[in-house]
């Protein structure tokens, strides 16, 4: 019973994901697309309001830029009005060159800070919807006398108790403590089937404050104070307002901040070197070539590749807790998962009918067929497609022979299964009895002393952690179904795929060793424990993270939640204990825990994102130093124009253009930095060998591309 | 012009060779600093002991990074210290040459400049050797420096590769102990039997002050004499590079044929090259110290080849009137030694650059700028390519942090170099590393060629006497030590800025780089897998190579594009400074 309602569950699950991806945009706002007109129009102002120079202080690269677009700015009106103006030999002096020099440059801080406010957006849309949920809502709280009093679900605390009933959103998150309903829990998760919800099952008996009570009534606990639920958290993480930067971004800011100081001290030591040449160099042109050298693309999307990240994860309906949980998983390299509901179905399906000596396959596989036809539970239906697969094979001449049964033999009634037989199946017509049992049930109903076989047979089942299931037609036994945990299609490829990406995978179990090893076998994964213990998990985590692996998995009950703590990634399941989710440093919306493969994969695209687009930036340089320098010196040492491979045309022409490039390149991988560079399992050195021509050749090569194309336009249509 | 077929078998048997032996010496120098039995043992055991005992040193006990840090500055303060008093009071002291080649006592702002000099591993000679110091000074003061100077490198790019491969561990292993071993079984051996090959070429061991000789024309010459060999073995072995005469390894009685010549470049190599093998080995793995022997060989061997093609030109801006008159088949000789040769010459400044030596058998002002351009370079590459003895090490590693760090994030983990996770901490410290060199480089020259002083430097005008200035900071900074000669350096401006800059070059190096040991010693080792980043094999060499040249043209382009690339452009023109 339980467990088909766990299967019908999952179906409808599905079914409502598809509608909700089918109707982006309408009600649920996490799934719009990254370019969606409202968020691209959206971003315009908090853009604005981004520059200012105390927020932009964080961003030390792009904190230059707008000082030097500032500066840039003050020289212009000064030499506009006549102030001041330029020393004979000086190279970009007019105010029509420093006009637009002065405009790109702000426009470099203004895409960068875009960059950010677009990969923000949807996280406020989602955050808006979360909060409309998160309203004052009335709750009856049980006094301790065990009246009722009605209170607003702001006044709930800690081990207060309220009874929701049917109808009634649910004040704030708790366990159930009395009572059995089915709870609404869409604003969470997305789901529109309701959830059923039953205390004391550890698993199920978790709901969280905001969802709908949609039968029946319960009794909860109160577990969390207002301000600190689920939700609250959610809100907080979806939109980004606590986003701390990762440890990885904290260093890689460290390593663009001193490369800025570098640059810094190249371009500012070039003042004395010209005059020392004889060569007067103007602020303006050394502005321009700074801003050109320090990683102004990494520096302006750093954090727009974070937030995205981040938003990717969420459109998983994965809720990580910090940037860093997202870091981590790509670096993870062992990933412990259990067997039962991640690796297998965790409901027992037919594997093998096997016909005892003496009787046909047919007759075992059409007597398999009979007993189940009017089996609805999930193994009567394996039983049912197991059958009809067989005999498709085995009379492939007929296609739909299998579906008729043998002549003169419709069903008369149907046998259903009792705690007491322990056997189902059909009366035919002609008052044969069909059954399937369990294997000491049949075998007392026999004429006969059992054959050996069958029992040899049941035994070696057993002994795998299958359960065999004995049939009879009559007095006769024919055959031995073979019922087991069947590993989930497709488990097997992914598995491999991780051994690929240098990622070992490990099955626990609590099944005896010689079953967990034939499930692991199975399932293709590449160690197990079994007979294991949540210490054990522990133990295990442990002995992992000392040998120097990191170390990932999932978990939903209660004695999960110290292993999860452990474990470097720990996924908890949104159906988990409350106190799982507190350990974890992910939860997953959806409870689907084969979806730590997919978080594995989002890290490893984030960090990949980031260092393809860094290694961009800093290759880009070497283009930009050939277009700058020989413009420089034009007049002190004509000579070096034979630097200018580009065939750049005039010196002012070369150095807008280098500036411009520097700032549309940023808007230009906005896409890449929002969506993330294409990922696909492979071992380290073969992502490295692909990135590095792409983003570290490619990125030496492209602005000599983009530099030159910019200076035949902007010198087409005279701008400089 | 392609070097010649001679000058080619010449750079190609020295690598090899040097190559060759990085194993079997990496072998011993890795026993030798683990404290394990070698076949000197029986010899150098007791006096290693002998060594503890008067320094009043635990052998067994070993540091944290602070007092390893602070170990190597204690050192190598009271060494500046006591060579500056000794320089100050030679005279008064033994062994002070007479007569005509007596020295007086060195002023103030040379022998400060001199005592950093070779304290910090850059010999870096603003005097003439053979009339400025006694003999004393140069064996008992410079000498034991060349020995101190190197071990003391040694010991710290030991210290730091400890911090690379240990495992949760909080010390970095005993300086005091490290430089001991260094000095007693590595250098001291090798340095005796390089003296004696070189005694075997004809380089001069005597105490007589000079020789006094009669040239044809009748007068009567005086050349001063000294006890030249012991002190060559030990400049090129240490990579220190000061030379007993001002000309250096060009001097006959310091360099005499073109297998001295070898056996000089020889010896500058070969502690580079296998202390990458020592690493290597440490690591656990011998292909990552391979990979960084091969950026190494791959970076040198570009420049051997672009300095001695350059050399082999005959000079463009000689106007053709003049040319047709003199035979430039030879390439361009000026300031070269006529037993060496353009190619020869061409390979020793690329080697004696490329490691932190600064040896000279040629004058580098007076190579074709790009000939020049290929020695400056090399320094402005932070001296690791292979780099000074240790310090080549330190360097690369650093580097190589860097690029780990920027390019690892590309394979989805984040960054790590031999199983340790790079966080901010190590970023910080190997961009203070890179900051320091720029600065000091950068700073000095700017200063330089802002203030009068720094301008009465230079001999020549426009971008050739940029290129000087440029040298010469670049030089210090990278405790080199060689020269572009041209530029004056025995001034009070020089002396001073060029001292601050060779301890910026070394001090300001070394605390960051222990601080880095210090921390990734501290952290766990993850466990190598085949989606943990490659820090072996070609791609990596490529992209580690990348990096050390990207981020050393990035940061030098614009001084260099005004020194050598405007002067060899303005050579091609036949324009001269």
């Amino acid at each position: 019973m339980a467990l088909s309602i766990v299967d019908t569950a999952r179906g409808t699950r599905r079914v409502a994901r598809e509608e909700r991806q089918a109707q982006a945009g309408s009600g649920a706002p996490r799934n719009r697309g990254i370019f969606d007109p409202k968020l691209l129009r959206g971003a315009l102002g908090p853009a604005v309001r981004k520059m200012h120079p105390l927020s932009l202080a964080r961003n030390p690269v792009m904190f230059v830029v707008e000082v030097t677009a500032a500066l840039v700015t003050v020289i212009l009106a000064s030499d506009f009005i006549g102030v001041t103006k330029a020393a004979t030999g000086e190279v970009g002096r007019g105010t029509g060159f420093e006009f637009q020099i002065a405009i790109w440059l702000w426009f470099t801080v203004y895409f960068a800070t875009y960059a950010e406010a677009l990969a923000e957006a949807r996280g406020k849309a989602q955050a808006a919807t979360l909060r409309k949920t998160r309203s004052e809502t009335a709750a009856h709280r049980r006094r301790d006398d065990g009246t009722m009093e009605e209170v607003g679900s702001s006044a709930l605390r800690c081990g207060d108790v309220v009874v929701v009933r049917e109808g009634e959103v649910i004040p704030g998150d708790g366990d159930v403590i009395e009572g059995i309903a089915y709870v609404n829990e869409a604003v969470i998760t997305g789901e529109s089937a309701p959830v059923l919800k039953e205390p004391g099952t550890d698993i199920r008996s978790s709901v969280t404050g905001g969802t709908t009570v949609t039968s029946d009534a319960l009794t909860i606990s109160i577990t969390a104070n207002p301000g600190e639920t689920f939700l609250d958290r959610m809100i907080a993480l979806v939109e980004g307002a606590k986003r701390q930067r990762t440890p990885n971004e904290i260093a890689l800011s460290i390593l663009l901040s001193g490369l800025t100081i570098v640059f810094l001290l190249a371009t500012a030591t070039l003042r004395p070197f010209g005059l020392y040449a004889n060569a007067p160099l103007g602020i303006v042109v050394l502005v321009a070539l700074l801003v050109c050298l320090i990683p102004t693309t990494i520096g302006g999307l750093l954090s727009a590749i974070g937030i995205a990240g981040m938003d990717r994860v969420a459109r998983f309906n994965v809720l990580a807790m910090s940037g860093r949980a997202v870091e981590a998983a790509g670096d993870v390299d062992v990933i412990l998962l259990d067997k039962t509901g991640t690796i297998t179905f965790g409901n027992r399906l037919a594997s093998r009918i096997v016909a005892l000596p003496g009787v046909t396959e047919r007759a075992a596989l059409d007597a398999a067929l009979l007993t189940s036809l009017e089996d609805e539970t999930p193994e009567g239906r394996s039983i049912v497609e197991l059958a009809r697969m067989r005999l498709a094979e085995i009379a492939p001449d007929g296609p739909s022979a299998p579906a008729a049964p043998a002549p003169g033999s419709d069903v008369a009634s149907v046998v259903p299964f009792s705690a007491e037989s322990r056997t189902s199946g059909v009366i035919l017509e002609d008052g044969t009895v069909v059954l399937k049992g369990a294997v000491d049930a049949i075998v007392a109903a026999l004429d006969t002393a059992a054959p050996a076989e069958l029992q040899t047979l049941s035994d070696e089942i057993a002994s795998l952690g299958a359960t065999p299931l004995a049939i009879r037609r009559n007095g006769k036994p024919l055959g031995v179904i073979e019922l087991k945990d069947t590993v989930k299609p497709g488990l097997k490829e992914r598995f491999a795929e991780l051994r690929r990406m240098g990622i070992r995978t490990v099955m626990v179990t609590g099944d005896n060793p010689l079953t967990a090893k034939t499930i692991a076998a199975e399932a293709g994964v590449d160690d197990f424990m079994a007979q294991a213990k949540p210490e054990d998990k522990i133990a295990r985590i442990r002995a992992e993270q000392a040998d120097g692996h990191l170390v990932a998995m999932t978990g939903d009950g209660t004695n999960d939640a110290p292993a999860v703590a452990q474990a470097d990634v720990g996924l908890a399941m949104n159906s988990g204990t409350s106190a799982c989710k507190e350990a974890a440093n992910m939860v997953d919306l959806d409870s689907d825990p084969t979806k730590l493969i997919e978080v594995i994969a989002i890290g490893k695209q984030l960090l990949i994102t980031r260092g393809a687009i860094t290694t961009f930036s800093i290759a880009n340089d070497v283009a930009k130093y050939f277009a700058i320098l020989p413009a420089m010196f034009v007049v002190a040492y004509p000579e070096l124009n034979s630097l200018n491979v580009m065939g750049l045309a005039r010196p002012e022409s070369a150095i807008l253009s280098a500036v411009i490039f520097n700032a549309l390149v940023i808007i230009a991988l906005v896409p890449l930095s929002l969506r993330g560079v294409a990922y696909r399992a492979a071992p380290a050195a073969e992502l490295l060998r692909r990135n590095l021509l792409i983003y570290g050749v490619g990125g030496i090569i492209a602005p000599f591309i983009g530099i030159k194309a910019i200076d035949v336009l902007i010198t087409a249509i005279h701008l400089a | 012009m392609f070097p010649s077929p001679l000058g080619l078998l010449q750079a190609v048997s020295l690598f090899a060779v040097a190559i060759l032996l990085a194993r079997p010496l990496g072998s011993y120098m890795r026993k030798v600093m683990e404290g394990e039995r070698v076949f000197l043992s029986p010899i150098l055991r007791p006096v290693e002991r002998g060594v503890y005992k008067v320094m009043r040193v635990d052998e067994t006990v070993e540091q944290r990074w602070p007092a390893y840090a602070v170990s190597v500055i204690v050192f190598s303060f009271v060494c500046i210290l006591a060579l500056y008093l000794q320089q100050r009071l030679q005279t008064y002291l033994p062994l002070s040459q007479t007569g005509a080649s007596g020295v007086g006592n060195v002023n103030p702002d040379l022998a400060y400049n001199t005592a950093v000099s070779f304290d910090t591993n850059t010999n870096w000679q603003n005097y003439l050797g053979e009339t400025t110091m006694t003999y004393l000074t140069q064996m008992a003061g410079l000498a034991v420096r060349n020995f101190v100077s190197a071990a003391t490198g040694i010991a710290i790019a030991i210290a730091l590769t400890r911090g690379l491969v240990r495992r949760s561990s909080t010390t970095i292993g005993n300086f005091w102990v490290d430089l001991t071993r260094s000095t007693l079984y590595i250098l001291l051996p090798i340095a005796f039997v390089g003296a004696l090959v070189l005694v075997s070429q004809g380089v001069i061991q005597t105490f007589a002050s000079s020789l006094t000789v009669h040239t044809l024309s009748g007068a009567a010459q005086t050349i001063p004499l000294g006890p030249v060999a012991s002190q060559e073995a030990i400049k090129e072995l240490g990579t220190n590079g000061g030379g007993f005469f001002n000309a250096n390894s060009a001097h006959p009685f310091e360099n005499p044929t073109t297998l001295s010549n070898w056996v000089e470049m020889l010896l500058i190599l070969v502690i580079p090259f296998a202390l990458t093998n020592t690493f290597g080995r440490m690591a656990g793995n011998a292909r990552q110290g391979w990979a960084l022997l091969a950026v190494m060989v791959v970076v040198l061997s570009v420049g051997s080849f672009v300095a001695m093609s350059s050399e082999e030109r005959s000079n463009p801006s000689i106007p053709a009137a003049v040319a047709a008159n003199i035979d430039q088949s030879a390439g361009n000789m000026e300031g070269k030694e006529v037993r060496f040769g353009p190619d020869t010459s061409g390979l020793f400044a690329t080697v004696t650059t490329g490691t932190s030596t600064g040896a000279v058998d040629s004058m580098h002002d007076s190579f074709l700028p790009v000939g020049g351009l290929v020695p400056l370079f090399n320094i402005e590459l932070g001296e690791i390519t292979p780099g000074g003895v240790g310090a080549g090490l330190y360097g690369i590693l650093t580097f190589a942090i860097i690029a780990v760090f920027i390019a690892g994030l590309m394979v989805g983990r984040t960054p790590e170099f031999l199983g340790k996770k790079i966080e901010a901490y190590e970023m910080k410290m190997a961009m203070l590393v890179v900051l320091f060199l720029a600065f000091s480089i950068l700073f000095f020259t700017a200063l330089a060629t802002a203030t009068a002083a720094g301008k009465a430097g230079p001999l020549n005008s426009g971008p050739h006497g940029f290129s000087e200035i440029l040298y010469a900071f670049s030089s210090q900074t990278g405790n080199n030590g060689s020269a572009f000669a041209g530029l004056t350096g025995n001034t009070l401006f020089y002396n001073v800025t060029g001292a601050f800059a060779m301890m910026l070059g070394r001090y300001a190096m070394i605390v960051p780089i222990l601080a880095i040991a210090g921390s990734m010693a501290g952290k766990r080792r993850v466990a190598p897998s085949i989606g943990t980043f490659p820090t072996t094999g070609p791609i990596w060499v490529g992209l580690l190579i990348g990096v050390i040249v990207i981020v050393g043209a990035l940061t030098f382009f614009p001084a260099l594009a005004l020194g050598p690339i405007v002067d060899q452009l303005l050579n091609n023109a036949g324009r001269l400074f």
